[in-house]
């Protein structure tokens, strides 16, 4: 019945689409989904229940607005002056009124029995197996699991399309936009909460297939929850304008099976463990450079232009801070400029990465400090 | 009497001093249709970018500044003031009173308007660039994060507001004390009566409005924290008091459409309005629903259940007045002799898309549902079905409804059919496919998308250059009429209209009702 249902609409939309010569050939590699026209059950019950209520109330007012429409037209055709008609001079009933105020009353009742229930299903946060806390930042996302134990995995998730398919000069590859550097895992059959805040304006964590969007409200702390039932890759998007890059903080989840997962969990904690022990290294100038332009193009390009030319925020090279001392530097790279667009950063990277991209700022874009920024400064520099 | 009647100054001066409410109505919406060319440049501009994948012609904080700039002026600069132009034009004389019954201040209103706007565009020229924070203008985007331009933006929102009140009280007070005698309410054209709703909406919510940019300009300047939660604030009230304007904001925009189309059908139906009563009743009914139902628009912040439900049932509710209205328009038709002349086509028109996003509305009333429309392109659609086919839709139906009767020339109906039909076409390829779109998950207010969005985008934005491209047939025809028009005189240019704006010379003259007509 599906099949043939997207049979016929291929049908019906092809001529039209190739009459506007829009046969595009760039977007058949972006699979089942391209010009999908409804809105998908995806991977969850509730989900299910959504599209069910949405279908629902999609015939109700196909039924409605087939017999309204039917009834003009049919008026349009028949009672047109050209045919010769003389108009009636009828002009009021009040049964009549009496009655296309019941009914349809009674009929929202009937579309408000089915959308309470499953409002009440949604809102049933009880018995949540696990918890993510999931923090909208300008303009990424990051994911922290809270562990009982204290052993919290957190990271962040950036779009990992490259800039030269965005500007059109590489060819855009299937998940265009919608893919990121590094997904949330969850397990199948699992009833995950999320805990959903932001750090600086609103967003919204959308991911239509696992049927969640919920607000990223600075200050506040927004409760959701998904328990997927097949396993599979499920891309969405922020929803709420979050300034520039909004349409560039997409969404990825991938569920995966429970053994997987605690698999997963673990090289996470294993992973977390070796960088607590880079910190107390001490790196060369090369190794600080490199790892500070991987840093810098994931944190600070989107602002601060690839060659610190400055855009949203002020240009690096050049710059009173990045060729100023080195703790005043620091300070901005830890803490921000409050009030500004310029975040503390000091919470959402490592303080390797930190050491890194400093160095890499002051000795980058012809700024050539030629001084280094070690972890235990970073270290040393939040501590006070 | 002789000395009394004069005709209008000359020059300038005839404008910028005018007290007569037929030369401020002609501002009114000459104003009004300039802000609608602008809006719809930016929509333009908005269009071609989303015209493919990829970031070809702007960048997405240009992009931000299109899509604020192009609702902004859409709704206060556009709209708005085309519909308080038709109340100037057309209140006093289809109630029988000589002029507004505030005449300066009538002038006031329109007058502060242009600065407002010329203000707001000038934003896009200053450092940082214009607001870019949507024309919802959620804190604390644009408050902590905002440009430096959104003082200015401020600045200009409160003169609008200003200039809305002043045109609704000159309303209320002309409506209520300068009825022809015999001219009970109950036998006012609705056209009065929905307008007379829509001044008392204004100004109960435009005070509002200025409240909420007054906290955000003291959040950014004197260091308050209304919408900081870093400050013990809360970012989330902000959407409450926007919403509690906004809701009955976008009634405000539509009743005065409705009374249009409920004057326009039974003149072409040849047959009185079925269910005059219960038309203003549900009118009231409407206003009223508007100032319970504002977190229908916030349904995903976070609200308790107990408050999604109310907001959902009370939203519903809406359905049941809305269904009574086109009910009985329909039902007006029923039976009666009908002629299709473009005013009577753009009503038609109205009637089926407006319905069609009445219907896409109640499915966004479903709280559940709505977790899935929510700022999708599924939301841009429905807005665009009730906004630009409803509101836009009957405004271009009243002006070749009455320019015979303002100018004293004709229209050419070829002209104005081929109008209708370029706009009625081009408006379902634009917005159509994007339901589409916002189903299969594309948010809105984005300047890229992914790759399956793309036919669709492209269908849209071809769609939108093609109405875009109507409104210069528009502009054509009314300039051509004016200019060049077939001479008319008679003082009912259709056959099967009602009211006093047709007991009147054709064209209007200056002054009009000078002696107040009998009404029976």
């Amino acid at each position: 019945m599906l099949l043939k249902a997207n049979r016929l609409r291929e049908l019906a939309l092809g001529p039209v689409l190739m009459l506007l010569g829009l046969a595009s050939a760039g977007a058949a590699a972006a699979g089942d989904k391209v010009n999908q026209v409804n809105m998908a059950p995806g991977a969850t019950e509730i989900g299910q229940s959504i599209y069910d209520l949405h279908m629902l109330i999609f015939w109700i007012c196909v039924i409605i607005g087939a017999l309204v429409f039917g009834v003009m037209f049919y008026s349009i055709y028949y009672h047109r002056k050209s045919r010769g008609v003389t108009p009636s001079t009828f002009h009021e009933s009040t049964k009549v009124e009496i009655a296309w105020t019941v009914v349809p009353f009674l009929i929202l009742i009937g579309m408000a029995v089915p959308a309470t229930s499953t409002l009440l299903e949604i809102y049933d946060f009880d018995d949540a197996e696990m918890d993510v806390l999931i923090t909208g930042y300008q303009w990424k996302w990051k994911y922290e699991y809270l562990d009982e134990n204290g052993e919290n995995v957190s990271f962040f998730s950036n779009l990992r399309t490259p800039q030269g398919e965005i500007y059109n000069t590489a060819d855009k590859g299937e998940h265009y936009l919608l893919e990121v550097d590094e997904p949330l895992v969850i397990p199948v059959d699992t009833k995950v909460r999320f805990l959903v805040t932001a750090n600086d304006v609103i967003h919204s964590w959308w991911v239509p297939e696992l049927a969640v969007k919920k607000d990223a409200i600075p200050g506040f702390i927004n409760e959701t929850w998904t328990k997927a039932s097949t396993e599979g890759i499920y891309r969405g998007q922020c929803a709420e304008l979050c300034g520039k890059d909004h349409g560039f903080m997409p969404v990825v989840v991938n569920v995966v099976s429970k053994e997987e997962y605690a698999g997963w969990l673990e090289t996470k904690k294993v992973e977390a463990a070796e960088i607590r022990d880079l910190m107390a290294q001490t790196f060369t100038m090369d190794e600080l450079m490199t790892r500070g332009k991987a840093v810098y193009e994931r944190n600070c390009l989107a602002c601060h232009g690839a060659n610190g030319e400055g855009g949203v925020g002020t240009a690096i090279a050049g710059s009173a801070v990045a060729m100023g001392d080195v703790s005043g530097h620091l300070e901005i790279g830890i803490n921000g400029v409050p009030g500004s667009a310029m975040q503390a950063f000091g919470g959402q990277i490592n303080d390797v990465e930190m050491a890194a991209v400093i160095t890499y700022q002051r000795n980058a874009f012809g700024n050539n400090m030629g001084d280094m920024v070690q972890p235990i400064d970073v270290y040393n520099h939040k501590k006070g | 009497m002789g000395d009394h009647h004069h005709g209008p100054a000359k020059g300038l001066s005839r404008w910028l001093f005018t007290t007569n409410h037929k030369d401020i109505g002609t501002m009114y919406l000459w104003f009004s249709f300039s802000m609608f060319i602008l809006g719809g440049a930016f929509a333009m501009i908005i269009r071609a970018e989303l015209f493919q994948p990829g970031m070809q012609l702007v960048e997405p904080a240009f992009f931000n500044q299109m899509t604020t700039l192009h609702g902004l002026v859409m709704v206060f600069g556009a709209i708005m003031p085309s519909f308080v132009g038709l109340a100037n034009w057309m209140i006093p004389m289809m109630i029988g009173a000589p002029d507004m019954a505030l005449p300066r201040m009538n002038n006031w209103s329109f007058w502060i308007l242009p600065p407002a706007f010329l203000i707001l565009a000038g934003t896009l020229f200053m450092e940082g660039g214009a607001p870019n924070f949507g024309w919802t203008f959620y804190a604390p985007l644009s408050t902590t994060y905002a440009p430096p331009s959104v003082t200015y933006f401020i600045f200009s929102i409160h003169v609008l507001g200003l200039s809305s009140i002043m045109g609704s009280i000159n309303i209320i007070a002309t409506v209520m004390n300068m009825r022809a005698p015999g001219m009970t309410y109950m036998k006012m054209p609705l056209f009065v009566w929905t307008w007379l709703i829509t001044a008392f909406l204004l100004v109960a919510v435009m005070p509002v409005l200025a409240g909420a940019v007054t906290m955000m300009l003291m959040d950014i300047h004197f260091g308050t924290s209304f919408f900081s939660a870093a400050g013990g604030g809360d970012p989330v009230l902000f959407q409450h008091i926007f919403w509690f304007f906004g809701h009955p904001e976008v009634y405000i925009i539509i009743l005065p459409a409705f009374g249009v189309v409920s004057q326009i059908i039974p003149t072409f139906a040849r047959k009185p309005l079925f269910g005059y009563d219960s038309m203003v009743y549900a009118t009231a009914a409407i206003a009223f629903l508007s100032f319970i139902v504002w977190a229908h628009h916030m349904y995903t912040v976070g609200m308790p259940v107990a408050g999604e439900l109310f907001f959902m049932y009370a939203t519903m509710l809406i359905a049941v007045p809305t269904g009574v209205k086109v009910f009985n328009w329909v039902t007006t038709m029923w039976r009666g002799a009908m002629t299709f002349e473009t005013p009577m086509l753009f009503c038609m028109g109205f009637l089926v898309l407006f319905t069609i996003g009445g219907f896409t509305g109640l499915m966004l009333s479903i709280a559940p549902a709505d977790f899935q429309y929510h700022d999708s392109y599924f939301v841009v659609a429905h807005f665009h079905y009730v906004m630009v086919a409803g509101a836009v839709f009957s405004m271009s139906a009243a002006v070749y409804y009455w320019l015979p009767k303002w100018c004293g020339r004709m229209y050419s109906e070829t002209m104005g059919k081929t109008h209708f039909w370029i706009s009625f076409i081009g408006f379902n390829i634009a917005f159509f496919p994007q339901h589409f779109v916002g189903l299969a998950g594309m948010p809105r207010r984005i300047p890229d998308y992914a790759l399956q969005f793309a036919d669709f985008n492209m269908m849209s934005s071809i769609g939108a250059f093609i109405y875009g491209a109507s409104q210069i047939l528009f502009l054509y025809n009314v300039v051509a009429t004016i200019v060049a028009g077939k001479p008319t005189s008679e003082a009912k240019t259709w056959e099967g209209a009602e009211g006093l704006e047709w007991t009147v010379a054709t064209p209007a003259p200056y002054h009009t009702f000078e002696t107040p007509p009998q009404v029976r």
